[in-house]
């Protein structure tokens, strides 16, 4: 080949790499736009007046300002208050004994030396191929476990999942069992070897499982559509459905001439935005902290178990 | 025969004795594995019963395979297995296509500050329950004041209603999930081409392949792997549809029924009018049948074929 061909070979590999870059900028800038772009549209109408939002629809600018729905949102703070604790409370203690359950279950399932090691994987992962369904799983919490209006409902289903203790699993593979195998040889029982030992090895993966809890119960809805009926119990996220849809009713009213005069002057859709920023706020807030955490914990997930 | 379960017993026993704690650190998972997951497998005789609130799972009365003739009488349950299936199907190859392409091209991109910054914006919906996606959804198609409508009522259109038309939602559900789920999933392939080597690309470089021809004999086939397996992972849940997007999207809008209705979604209802209780729980044995036949044929063809890649 002559030095002519290297060159323009080299030449044009350049200008397919730029092209391929120009395409990669722009659509990633569009999906990222498309991502981002709702939570500040939703940001702005909770700050817009009811009747200019009426008037001149959603909108990327705030046309005429005002805190009417927050004021409104939160006149009765005891229900909000109410489904924060309840989310709060959940997240925090079925995030700690999840990431606890997934990686205790997990290191000892990966023991070389533990001669049930494939019994129990089997038992475990079998529940992924094959399972009962809602029906049966309902009626066991309703009737035999008493979840009805019982935190225990809100708790319990999301505390352990097969999928993660997967992770767990694939991920202690890699530390060596040199390091069990000379703490047994001194003396040290399995428990302390895990707690002292293993564990402080593992803070990415304590940092991914405890992000997929967190994350399931935060978001959960469906355990109290199920089992709650008492607003004090119910969980942050049903509970800004139940607003919606109560709202959406109200307006459907409204539209329908209804009672005009007392309903007309409530500002719903406004309302219903300021309700959405206060039910997602925490989380969208805590996300650039953990976000670091995320990517390399997806990392580890993705090492296939 | 006989001696030899004699010495697995005794090599049980000694294994066992030897690992107590180990054992004792199974007992919560394998407790609530039993209690959560085989007590509801065992539920499931309530398919083949007339069940009834009082006497409970036991003493409700047996009726053959009544609930199960109801079931594949009643007309739906073909309609409803295909929407389910071909949601899924849709929903796994548009996806993967998305997570793929996007995972290539964030790993080309060369400034530092704008692959953070945008991979930051495409994960954010991850964080977010369908509840909320279903207010956004609202927000950009809603009829009155949404910003769609207001775009094409603005450009001289006319506004559509979406709540009213089935034949938007097939389409809307694919945009919202892919929404969605597309940052998230890319960044399993996004690490698996972190981890090519370098010197591949290199070596091609020097040989005058150009970006395309590197993406297409080098990153790709190097992801085969990861795809085969998020592939399969899906297809064990094939013929079970995401309630929580089906059930917060469209809820309980009639209207849009007969283009998004899905196996989940019927359950559901047969479940919370009560009257159904045994029908809703035949549903989910076949549901759950469906998965488990596809999975093991698929796998163990896979296994047949191409050893490597069989999920297990």
């Amino acid at each position: 080949m002559s030095e002519w061909t290297v060159k323009t070979k080299r030449g044009i590999a350049q200008r397919d790499k730029i092209a391929f870059n120009a395409m990669g900028y722009m659509l990633v800038a569009i999906f990222g736009l498309m991502c981002v772009m709702p939570f500040y549209v939703i940001l702005v109408a909770s700050f817009t007046s009811e009747g200019s939002l009426m008037r001149n629809g959603y909108s990327l600018f705030i046309t005429e300002f005002s805190v009417e729905a927050y004021k409104l949102a939160v006149r009765s703070p005891i229900r909000i208050f109410w489904a924060y604790r309840n989310t709060i409370c959940v997240t925090v203690i079925g995030t700690s004994i999840s990431v606890l359950i997934s990686t205790m279950t997990g290191y000892v399932l990966q023991r070389k030396d533990f001669g049930a090691r494939n019994v129990f994987s089997f038992f475990f992962f079998f529940t992924t191929l094959f399972n009962g369904g809602l029906v049966p799983w309902y009626i066991l919490c309703v009737r035999y476990l008493g979840f009805k209006n019982n935190y225990l409902a809100l708790l319990m289903p999301l505390m352990f999942s097969v999928w993660n203790m997967i992770i767990a699993k694939s991920y202690m593979t890699s530390i060596p069992f040199e390091i069990t195998e000379s703490a047994k040889v001194d003396g040290a029982n399995d428990v302390r070897v895990f707690f002292q030992l293993i564990l402080p090895l593992c803070k990415p993966l304590i940092a991914t499982l405890g992000l997929f809890a967190a994350l399931a119960y935060w978001n959960d809805w469906f355990n109290s559509m199920l089992f709650i009926t008492k607003e004090e119990k119910m969980s942050l996220q049903y509970f800004l459905q139940q607003m919606i849809n109560s709202m959406q009713a109200l307006r459907q009213m409204v539209s329908m001439g209804a009672n005009i005069s007392i309903t007309g002057t409530l500002p719903l859709e406004t309302m219903k935005m300021a309700m959405t920023v206060v039910a997602t706020g925490p989380i969208v807030l805590l996300y650039p902290f953990v976000q670091k955490y995320f990517v390399k914990g997806l990392t580890i997930g993705a090492v296939k178990g | 025969m006989d001696t030899g379960g004699i010495a697995r017993f005794a090599r049980a026993r000694r294994d066992f004795m030897r690992n107590k704690l180990l054992y004792l650190m199974l007992i919560p998972a394998t407790a609530y594995v039993l209690v959560f997951s085989y007590i509801p497998m065992g539920g499931l005789v309530i398919a083949f019963k007339n069940y009834n609130y009082q006497a409970g799972i036991w003493g409700s009365a047996w009726v053959g395979f009544q609930n199960f003739r109801f079931l594949f009488l009643s007309n739906k349950l073909w309609f409803l297995t295909r929407n389910t299936l071909l949601y899924n199907l849709t929903f796994i190859t548009i996806g993967m296509l998305l997570e793929v392409s996007f995972a290539i091209m964030i790993n080309e991109l060369g400034s530092k500050y704008f692959k953070k910054f945008f991979q930051s914006f495409m994960f954010l919906p991850y964080f977010i329950s369908w509840v909320v996606v279903a207010a956004i959804l609202q927000v950009v198609f809603g009829y009155e004041v949404g910003l769609l409508n207001n775009f094409i009522e603005a450009m001289g259109g006319e506004r559509f209603n979406i709540y009213s038309s089935a034949k938007y939602w097939p389409f809307l559900l694919v945009l919202f999930r892919v929404w969605k789920s597309t940052g998230y999933g890319s960044i399993i392939y996004l690490a698996t081409i972190t981890g090519i080597d370098q010197e591949l690309f290199d070596a091609a470089s020097i040989d005058g392949a150009n970006i395309w021809q590197k993406t297409r004999y080098i990153t790709f086939p190097c992801l085969t792997q990861t795809m085969i397996i998020m592939f399969l992972l899906a297809l064990g849940q094939a013929f079970r549809g995401d309630f929580g997007m089906f059930f917060q999207l469209i809820g309980s809008n009639a209207q849009v029924l007969e283009t998004t209705d899905i196996l989940d979604l019927f359950i559901y209802r047969a479940l919370a009018s009560t009257a159904d209780i045994g029908m809703a729980s035949a549903a989910g044995l076949y549901q759950s049948v469906l998965c488990f036949v596809t999975i093991m044929v698929v796998n163990g063809v896979i296994k047949k074929t191409r050893p490597d890649y069989s999920l297990f």
